[in-house]
């Protein structure tokens, strides 16, 4: 049996379903180079046409923040109910509102 | 907070999670043997994917028509694909890929038993479309709700192409079973052979399945194997009738009662004999697995030499959250000009 040898770096895929729609984080995959990864992404990721764009990016580059949804990185947002329409009372029959 | 008390306010967080019918996700907290589970059933299932490919693989190079062979071709291919899908699910629990293939290759991960039959005759490519995807679906299905998100979101990508299997596989056997007598028996012989086999896919009765209530506690599993195995049974019986087949169990019939139908016993001697490594192929399955990787270790090796020579491949240090932005209005830029 071959020995562990370097492994092909991990990509994250993005595929844009249509256009008009965002780019969607789909899954990842391993390749050698990013040509390759675009390659290996369309055929893991686009066999039933589910894509017109396809984005890859080495999974290494990304920052993420915790996942944790008490993250106090999202913290500022939670008690700012003022930043919603539903915040205001406007009487019903005041039209188009 | 002493360190035993951080990880309470963890589980509990998990726990919480896990209530609420949340989804766990790869960078949450989660309890050790629930990894570990996950790790294990995962592994096995993109196994299952991939040595999946060599029973139906066998007949691409005699498929009898050029027709017959494309879609045999898409469907194994499919079958790789879902392998990488769930591959990339176990990836993000914390095992690398090549710790995967070394452990399928070593045997010290499982594959299901099924793929350690043989295929004998061209109409065993339809009946395993049909029975052995349609056990996989029955399984998959529920998996889409399974607790751990990347595990479900693979297993939704998967769902939908299992359908095309099944029905390529079923229009398969009926255009056999609107041949010839030889066909047909061809036809039937393969169902015998594949009934069981298919049933055991769903693994050990519930009494010798010990790990199934804390893995339904955990959300991995949502059904039981023997409620999975009942539906299976109520859903193929129809499917038999119209195409014309009989299957292979004299203790088979309607139960008004249950409205369900009665089955008899599995051979869960043969099953286990499998599972330990004593199936018809076992040893061919693993043997072609290792053979093909080691085959293709230049591809690889060249690939990344290509790549290091090209400068195709920053380095770690070049990393950085601007290579994102830069990378995506290159691809922006392409797409204008297509
Ligand atoms: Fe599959
Ligand atoms: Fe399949």
């Amino acid at each position: 049996m071959t020995g562990v040898k370097a492994e092909w770096p991990l990509y994250e895929v993005f595929v844009r379903g249509k256009r008009g729609l965002n780019h969607v984080h789909v899954g990842s995959l391993h390749a050698p180079d990013d040509q390759m990864a675009l390659r290996h992404a369309r055929d893991v990721y686009t066999r039933r046409n589910e894509g017109v764009s396809i984005w890859v990016v080495r999974s290494s580059a990304i920052t993420a923040s915790s996942p944790d949804e008490k993250d106090p990185l999202f913290a500022p947002s939670g008690d700012k109910v003022y930043r919603h329409p539903t915040f205001y009372d406007i009487p019903a029959d005041v039209p188009h509102m | 907070m002493t360190a035993v008390a951080d990880e309470a306010v963890l589980q509990s967080s998990f726990d919480s999670t896990i209530a609420h019918n949340d989804r766990i996700e790869p960078r949450d907290w989660m309890p050790e043997d629930y990894r570990k589970t996950l790790v294990r059933q995962i592994a096995q299932h993109a196994h299952s994917e991939i040595i999946g490919m060599q029973p139906e693989g066998n007949w691409i190079s005699r498929a009898p028509s050029l027709r017959r062979k494309a879609i045999l071709l898409a469907k194994v291919q499919d079958e790789a694909g879902h392998g990488l899908y769930l591959y990339s699910a176990c990836e993000t629990l914390g095992v690398s890929r090549e710790e995967l293939t070394q452990k399928l290759m070593s045997g010290a991960q499982k594959y299901s038993s099924i793929f350690n039959y043989p295929t004998l005759s061209y109409a065993d490519v339809g009946t395993i479309g049909w029975l052995v995807d349609g056990a996989a679906i029955c399984n998959q299905v529920p998996l889409c709700r399974t607790s751990y998100g990347p595990y479900g979101r693979a297993m939704i990508r998967i769902c939908k192409e299992e359908s095309f299997h099944q029905r390529q596989g079923y229009e398969l056997l009926m255009t056999m079973m609107r041949g010839t007598d030889e066909q047909r028996a061809m036809v039937q012989e393969s169902v015998d052979r594949f009934w069981w086999p298919a049933l055991m896919m769903f693994g050990p009765p519930d009494g010798d399945s010990p790990n199934t209530e804390r893995s339904m506690a955990w959300g991995i599993k949502r059904h039981t194997n023997d409620e999975l195995r009942q539906r299976m049974v109520d859903m193929t019986v129809p499917q038999a009738e119209a195409l014309g087949v009989t299957l292979p169990d004299p203790d088979l019939r309607w139960n008004e009662e249950r409205g369900s139908y009665d089955f008899g016993e599995v051979d869960w001697e043969e099953f286990w004999a499998v599972v330990k490594g004593n199936g018809p192929c076992n040893e061919q399955r693993l043997a072609h697995r290792r053979q093909a990787y080691d085959d293709g270790a230049w591809v690889r090796e060249a690939a990344l030499a290509f790549a290091a020579s090209a400068g195709r491949v920053a380095s770690a240090s070049e990393d950085s959250a601007g290579r994102v932005a830069s990378a995506s209005e290159r691809i922006e830029t392409k797409e204008e000009t297509r």
